[in-house]
């Protein structure tokens, strides 16, 4: 925004849009360019390799000829590159295509495997939120009492738990001892929708934890930030109590760090939805792909991997807009 | 004089208090790290029991005097296949930074001095495939290439690459730009000479800090890995392995399950403290950031 203080007020906001939408579009370019740079890479690196997907489908036993019939018929003769652009176009008009396994359309299963985990990473970040704002904004205004310090070693310690290590031992406690929730398993929404929320439970308090332990020492950094600014000060200084204060002064200014990381943090928890499926045993998108990538179903690891990274990058395209209303000072094109 | 030995000893406290409070998180993160290494390298020559052992009879046994962590589901002692698996975890997450370090610092570096299109197109590139995360990266790799360590490793350090190339950048720039920087550009000095005499020596300490951040995650991804079976094989004793087979025997014995996940949450906490006190020693006006 060079020279927009030489303009006449009235005209900030017209070119501050149009410098939006000028960021808008550039981020959107490299985001597909990002994508399209990560699905040559995927597709490379799962079809670099000699050996047949026919082969690995029919078994050792099939005949040579059989074996080729099906190659033709998969169109797994063709040229790489002409592969690649087949495979693209059917993402691109979301037909992801026939698993090599079981020969089924893969859209049904990873359909249903989103119903699993969307709602176990939209509970696991709620899970964290709800522990990271009170936890950071407590400590943060404690940091000079025990209480304060007590708090953020805690959280250093609820970082170093890896969240599979968290969910074995909820299910040692809760689960084995308590016989309180299920360890394992999961109920589908059809036929029970409480029966699904708690097998829900365990899996998203371990997926949430770490990340808000993460985000509460964010959320404690910026709130400190913004408790030492000098308008918060004035805001003292005119009469306000210091949690008022804080609420209609602080919290704009403190939540644009914390929205930062949280786009990191959503990552994240995409990710480890994967490893808490296997401990948990959740059919889920995680769960897919690992079988898929147990039984060499390379085109559903090819779907569901670009479908993952897809959801990361727009995540942070999301969380990067976000950023900017929130805080429209900051320079437009960094 | 009894005044100056006073005055003396007092400076003396001081100093050490300065040292040792300068970062408690340091000095606790060192001490574990320590005693994680020392570990490592009495595993290698020592273990109570072959890790591999098994012995009949004496399955899922209670913790005793003869198995300090008692036995597996094949008899096998714990507290051997945990000291060998500190081993490999070492080795693997080790290996991984090297990777990344290897790769990540010099192009940082490259991206530091050469601030055109170069600079550009290599931090795009750390863009890209930091916007890839690294389990699905590896577990990409492991579709393609099978489970193995080395494969594991590969995916985790090509996977941390960017973290190191920003971090160099970063720390390099501010340097470059410096004024004996100017002068030695001025004197004559070849840019690679300037690297290496000015940038590298000033940059260093950000890489330290850097390897022990990356170590306690990477030690977490090699957990994870082989805990999802797309690590090390089987019967190759792994943490994330170890608590795979324990959660098959939660109900009998959940001790188990218990000592694989305490080595793995003890090592992430150690090596990410020891980063975090350094990074405060490092440079004090970041203390008390996350």
């Amino acid at each position: 925004m060079a020279g927009s203080p030489l303009l006449p007020a009235e005209d900030a906001p017209d070119r501050r849009d149009l410098a939006f939408l000028r960021f808008l579009a550039r981020r959107l370019v490299a985001m597909v360019l990002t994508l399209f740079g990560a699905s040559v890479l995927v597709f490379t690196v799962l079809n670099i390799l000699p050996g047949s997907p026919a082969q690995v489908i029919l078994g050792t036993q099939a005949t040579p000829a059989s074996v080729r019939e099906l190659t033709i018929k998969l169109g797994l003769n063709q040229p790489l590159p002409l592969q690649y652009l087949h495979w693209i176009a059917g993402l691109l008009s979301l037909h992801l295509g026939n698993s090599y396994i079981s020969g089924q359309p893969i859209a049904p299963e990873l359909e249903a495997a989103l119903a699993v985990t969307g709602p176990l990473v939209a509970l696991g970040l709620l899970f964290g939120l709800a522990i990271a704002v009170p936890t950071g904004i407590l400590s943060a205004l404690r940091h000079r009492r025990a209480s304060g310090a007590w708090l953020a070693a805690a959280t250093q310690v609820g970082i170093a738990i890896p969240n599979f290590v968290l969910g074995i031992l909820l299910i040692i406690v809760v689960a084995v001892d308590w016989r309180l929730l299920p360890a394992s398993g999961f109920i589908p929404w059809s036929q029970s929708v409480g029966g699904a929320l708690r097998s829900l439970v365990l899996p998203a308090i371990s997926l949430g934890l770490v990340e808000g332990a993460i985000l509460s020492r964010y959320v404690r950094t910026a709130i400190l930030g913004v408790m030492r600014a000098d308008y918060l000060r004035t805001a003292r200084a005119k009469g306000l109590p210091a949690g008022r204060a804080l609420v209609r002064h602080g919290v704009r200014n403190a939540s644009v760090p914390v929205l930062t990381v949280l786009g990191l943090e959503l990552s994240g928890l995409i990710i480890g939805a994967v490893v808490i499926e296997a401990v948990f045993t959740l059919p889920g998108v995680g769960s897919l792909l690992l079988s898929s990538v147990a039984n060499r179903d390379l085109i559903t690891v090819q779907d569901i991997v670009m479908l993952v990274a897809t959801v990361v990058v727009v995540a942070n395209l999301v969380v990067d807009l976000l950023y900017r209303i929130v805080d429209p000072r900051l320079e437009v094109g960094g | 004089m009894s005044l100056e030995l006073g005055l003396h000893a007092a400076a003396t406290r001081s100093t050490v208090r300065r040292l040792v409070g300068g970062s408690p998180s340091a000095l606790f993160g060192g001490l574990v790290v320590g005693v994680i290494l020392l570990v490592a390298v009495v595993a290698v020559f020592w273990t109570p029991y072959g890790p591999l052992t098994v012995s009949t009879g004496k399955e899922l046994l209670p913790p005793s005097a003869a198995h300090l962590m008692g036995t597996d589901e094949y008899g096998r002692d714990v507290l051997s296949r945990l000291m060998s698996g500190t081993d490999l975890t070492l080795l693997s997450s080790l290996g991984a930074v090297l990777i990344a370090g290897l790769v990540g610092v010099p192009a940082g570096l490259l991206a530091a001095s050469r601030r055109g299109a170069v600079g550009e197109t290599i931090m795009r590139l750390a863009d890209l495939v930091y916007s890839f995360p690294a389990l699905l990266a590896a577990i990409t790799l492991v579709a393609a290439f099978g489970a193995s360590t080395v494969t594991a490793t590969v995916a985790i350090g090509v996977a941390s690459i960017p973290s190191f190339a920003r971090v160099t950048r970063s720390a390099a720039l501010p340097i470059l730009a410096s004024e004996y920087v100017q002068a030695a550009r001025a004197y004559g000095r070849s840019p690679l000479a300037i690297l290496r005499r000015h940038v590298l020596p000033n940059v260093a300490p950000f890489i330290i800090v850097q390897v022990s951040l990356l170590l306690s995650v990477t030690v977490l991804a090699v957990a994870a890995l082989s805990y999802l079976g797309l690590g090390t094989p089987p019967p190759t004793a792994t943490w994330g392995g170890m608590l795979e087979n324990a959660q098959s025997y939660l109900y009998q014995d959940p001790l188990l399950a218990v000592w694989p996940g305490l080595a793995i949450a003890v090592s992430v906490l150690g090596f990410n403290a020891l980063g975090d006190g350094l990074r405060d020693l490092l440079d004090p006006t970041l203390r008390g950031r996350s």
